[in-house]
Formats: structure tokens, sequence, C-alpha cells
């Protein structure tokens, strides 16, 4: 199926702790895509893009990080104005709801890559191939990055 | 293989638990006996015992029947601070051949002595301990109580010799060597804290070894107030069999009472130490059955004679009898200390109650701290619980609504409010020996 894996882990709402992971990552030599931080009163969770995330997750859970792994949905549009509009028209013509999502951009290819996720994410998959758009594939994006 | 050896329903019934299956007439004789005797001591030796006897004009031959006992005065902690080091003692120094005393967390620390003859009846009760508990010759025990001034550790060393077993003397802490040795030595039982087992099953999954899979089959845990879902929890994840055993150091040490192979309430050693249950206000005896507060009773000490001291263990007496045979009574574990109660907004709160209710969140592991504030003259009780792998997700709403349903829990269980807070894995402090759950801020 085509999606790829977003990585997430638990932070609380403390000094440094943010800091703590980037370090843990800085020390393997493993380099974050793009991220999302989720902040509520209480913690916060972190979502990341990484094309080598087995490794990165072995090497958090090493440290005692609880993390999971999930499969997200990576769009390419143009990075240009309604690129975005037009996947959340095909969404809402499905009545398809969107948990949350993110982004981050190709510079060669002039095209930004959407994250989403949804909360059945097959049905999402079989919507958006269905009307033609191309869905990112790990092996995709890892092929993108190298071009970069 | 282990099993059908030295389970305790298909082995022969070792000879050190014979006082556990004396007739109830002549268990009761020999209490009355040795009762007599122990008061007699006390009065003679104990300035401060004879004076309080004195005081309400009883002489030592005052107690003729067991259940004369309730006229005798009681004894409490404070006694042994207050008449600190050797004021209880009963024998001169020259007759006393081992000093223990508590880690004193507030002011002085209490001092317990113990003659040679104690010392043999030490080693006796905790033999039965083991013995109960299905401990044979050819196990490998690794003894994870502290040793040195605590009791728990050379008190189970002493028994766990007299059974012939084969003891790796450990002692807590250094948890990366605990699991090295439990594998390369092939231990098939350890004694531990509770919570500290707990911490020893964490490091074994970090350093990629599956408890299960060693030869480890069974764990003595004592020395703290726990809960059976907890005992669920360690034996799931652990595949031994969790026993509760019971014992202060003001009594004896560890070896007041045991569990046996029915898992089903522990063994007071009454032949040695008289238990009863009183109603913790009023003082009053209570008969079997009814649940009050613990006082025991040493009827063979002769260093420091305990006469009915005053435990605060919240515990009932169970008189039917038990699967395994033993005729010496059960008491039902403690899960409550009167110490460790909380009093919150005017609500008594005992932290085995927050941990029965995170247990029955699923997924919840038992790591959690309670934290007392006070905000705007009222009393706040926030309820810090870890993050494990089984519940973490990445949405908010996940995290959101498993907080709110520890807090449901919690204040179904509790009747008062407490705050829940998500914290990190690995991120509240481990215990290598009692687990400090409380942090009292007010």
């Amino acid at each position: 199926m085509a999606t790829i894996k977003q990585l997430s882990l638990f932070l609380e709402n403390k000094p440094g702790h943010l800091k703590a992971i980037c370090g843990v990552l800085q020390e393997a030599e493993i380099n974050i895509v793009t991220l999302s931080i989720a902040d509520t009163e209480q913690f916060g969770i972190l979502r990341m893009i990484i094309p080598d995330w087995e490794q990165a997750r072995r090497v958090l859970e090493d440290k005692g990080f609880v993390v999971h792994a999930n499969d997200v949905v990576a769009v390419e549009v143009d990075d240009k104005p309604g690129g975005m509009a037009q996947i959340l028209n095909l969404l809402d013509q499905d009545q398809l709801n969107v948990e949350y999502a993110y982004a981050f951009t190709f510079r060669r290819r002039n095209s930004a890559v959407l994250i989403f996720r949804f909360n059945d994410t097959d049905e999402a998959v079989r919507t958006l191939t269905a009307a033609g758009r191309p869905l990112l594939a790990q092996a995709d994006l890892l092929q993108a990055l190298e071009r970069e | 293989m282990m099993d059908e050896h030295w389970s305790d329903g298909d082995a022969p019934l070792h000879p050190a638990s014979a006082p556990d299956f004396l007739p109830a007439d002549q268990r009761r004789a020999l209490q009355l006996h040795r009762l007599r005797s122990v008061v007699k001591r006390a009065y003679e030796h104990v300035d401060l015992f004879r004076a309080r006897m004195k005081e309400r004009g009883l002489e030592p031959d005052a107690v003729r029947t067991l259940d004369d006992l309730r006229h005798v005065p009681f004894t409490v902690k404070t006694d042994l601070r207050d008449t600190y080091p050797f004021g209880l003692f009963a024998s001169p120094l020259s007759d006393i051949v081992r000093l223990h005393a508590s880690s004193g967390t507030t002011g002085k620390p209490i001092v317990v002595a113990y003659t040679r003859r104690d010392m043999s009846v030490w080693t006796g009760v905790m033999a039965r301990t083991f013995a109960a508990c299905g401990v044979r010759a050819g196990d490998i025990v690794q003894n994870a109580y502290g040793y040195g001034l605590f009791t728990g550790g050379l008190g189970a060393h002493y028994g766990l010799e007299a059974i012939g077993a084969t003891v790796i003397p450990i002692s807590g802490g250094n948890s990366e060597r605990q699991i090295m040795l439990m594998k390369d030595f092939g231990s098939t039982v350890i004694c531990s804290t509770p919570s500290y087992f707990l911490h020893l099953i964490e490091q074994a999954a970090e350093m990629g070894v599956t408890l299960a899979d060693l030869p480890l089959r069974a764990g003595i845990f004592g020395a703290e107030p726990w809960t059976e879902e907890m005992r669920q929890r360690i034996e799931a994840n652990s595949g031994i069999r969790a026993y509760d055993i019971y014992g202060l150091s003001e009594i004896i040490g560890p070896g007041v009472a045991s569990e046996c192979s029915a898992q089903c309430g522990l063994h007071v050693f009454e032949d040695h130490f008289l238990p009863e249950i009183v109603d913790p206000e009023t003082l009053e005896p209570l008969p079997d059955g009814e649940t009050g507060e613990l006082v025991l009773t040493t009827l063979s000490k002769e260093a420091m004679p305990m006469i009915r001291y005053r435990t605060r263990d919240i515990t009932r007496l169970m008189p039917e009898p038990c699967a395994c045979g033993r005729t010496i009574r059960r008491m039902v574990r403690v899960a409550a200390r009167s110490d460790d109660m909380m009093i919150i907004r005017g609500v008594n709160v005992f932290p085995s109650q927050i941990e029965e209710a995170l247990l029955r969140v699923e997924g919840t592991l038992p790591h959690y701290q309670i934290v007392l504030t006070r905000e705007h003259d009222l009393d706040q009780m926030e309820v810090q619980v870890e993050v494990t792998p089984d519940v973490f997700s990445d949405q908010v709403k996940t995290m959101q609504n498993l907080r709110k349903k520890i807090e449901h829990t919690l204040a179904s269980a509790l009747g008062i409010r407490a705050k829940v807070s998500l914290v990190e894995p690995l991120s509240l402090q481990r215990s290598q020996g009692k687990a400090k759950r409380v942090l009292d801020k007010r």
C-alpha cells in the first residue's frame, strides 16, 4: 500500500525534552525530513517523518523512549496556491475526515508533500488513488530525497 | 522438570514445617505457656513495661488465659525511639549476638536485638516461610533483599541456608548484574520487594532477556504492601509464581507470616507471634474475620520481647482451614498501613487503592507517583502515571481519553477527584528497596 511511516513520541511539557530526542537522533546521524508537534495543556506528541524510521525507532527505544510507528498518507502536489485545496476537495467529496496534517517541500521538484493522518487510512488511499493522485511509498520518499 | 520435583503439592513435607500443622488445642496450650513466660520476662527486665503494668495494677500472673492478654498495655513504635538505643532489651548485652536497626527516615533509628536462641527462632520461621512457598534444597535463590542493618537480607539468608538452598547473597541494587547472574547462575527463586522485581522485569526487557525463558519459577516478595492486581501483573509478565511474605523488624524481621502453595492469605507463625486484631480507634480486640489493626506479641523472644505491639498494618484473620492443611491461622495480605493513610480533603486514601485502580485501566503499568499539594487551603492530589508502549498513540484524543479514563476510575475508587498527569516512560524514580509512592508537599 502506498503509505509512509511516521514515528510518534510522547513529550512532557517540560524544558529540554524535545532537545533530548533530537540529541539522540543527532548522535546517530539521523535526519528528520519534517515534523509536527501536537500540544495540549498537559503533554505533547511529537510526530516525525524519517526515511530510515526503523533505525530511528531502534536508537530512540534504546534510550528508553516510547516510540509509536504508524502509516500516514503522503500526497505530492505542485508547490503553488491551490495545491492543497484540490486534495481537500477530493476528501470532502468522499467525507473523509482528516485527523491532522503537516507538510514539507521537495525544492528541486518544486513540489510539496502533504502528510495526512486518517482514521481510516485504507479508505483514504483508495479514494485518492481512484482520483489519480500519486501517493508516495517509503521507497519513493527515499528516492526523491536522494535527488534533493 | 523443577515443577515435578519441587511443587509444594507433590513434594514430601519439609520437616521445618512441622509446627505449622500442630492441632489447634495443642497450639493454644503452647501459646499460653509461652505467653505467661514472656510477660513475666518483660515485667522483670523491661522498665517501661513494668511501669505500665503497675499503672494498671497488673502483676504478670494476671495473665491466666490467652484472652487475658486484652488487659495488658500496648507497645508502640515511639516506645522504641524513646528508649533508644537499648532501653527495651530484656537480656544483658553479653547475651546479645546481633543488632539490627531501621533506616530511620525520621530522627533516631529503631534498634532490635537477638540472643543466640532468638536467632535460631528467626532462622526457623524463615525456613518455614520458604518451605511454605515451595523452596527446597536444590533451589538457587537470588536474595535481593538488602543486606546490612535492614533485617530483610540476613533474615532470608539464614532461613535459606537452613533449608539447604543455594543462596546468592546479591543484596539489592545493580539491576544489570541481577539479570546477568539470574541468567548465568540459573536462579530458580528470587527474594526482593515486589516493586524492585517490577523494575527487574523492565531491566530484563531492556537487556533483551525474557524472564519466562529462564529457570526462575518463584518470587518471595515482602517488606512493603502490595496488591493482588500487582501479583497478577508480576506473574503474567515474568512467568513466575509470586508469594507474599510478612514481617517487621520490631517483631523479628521477615518470618512473621507467609503464604503457602494456595496463595490465599498468609499463615502467621503464631506459635512464636501471637496475633490479635483490634479496632484502631477503640483498641478493643475484634473477633477473627473482622478487619482492624494487627497487634503482635512475641511469645519466645528473649532479647527484646514485644508485648501487644501495634503494627499499624490493617488486615483480618482468616479462621477457616487452608487448602494446604496448615492449622495455623492466616491473615489477609496487608494492602494498607494506617501509617500510609493519606487524608485528602477529609477523605482517607491508601496508596494501594490508587494502585488497584490504575491496574484496572487496560495497559497502565504500576509506575506511578502521588503528589500532594495545597492550593488555596485545599488539598490537591496529583497522580503521575508513566506512559507505556501499550497505551501510547500518535493521536491527541486517544491520549486525552486515556487520561480521562484514569481520572474517572480513580474518582470512582477513591470518592474524590485526583488530577492525572501522563509522564514520560522511565521518568519516575525506581526504588532499589521499598517504593516511595507519595510525595507530600503540603
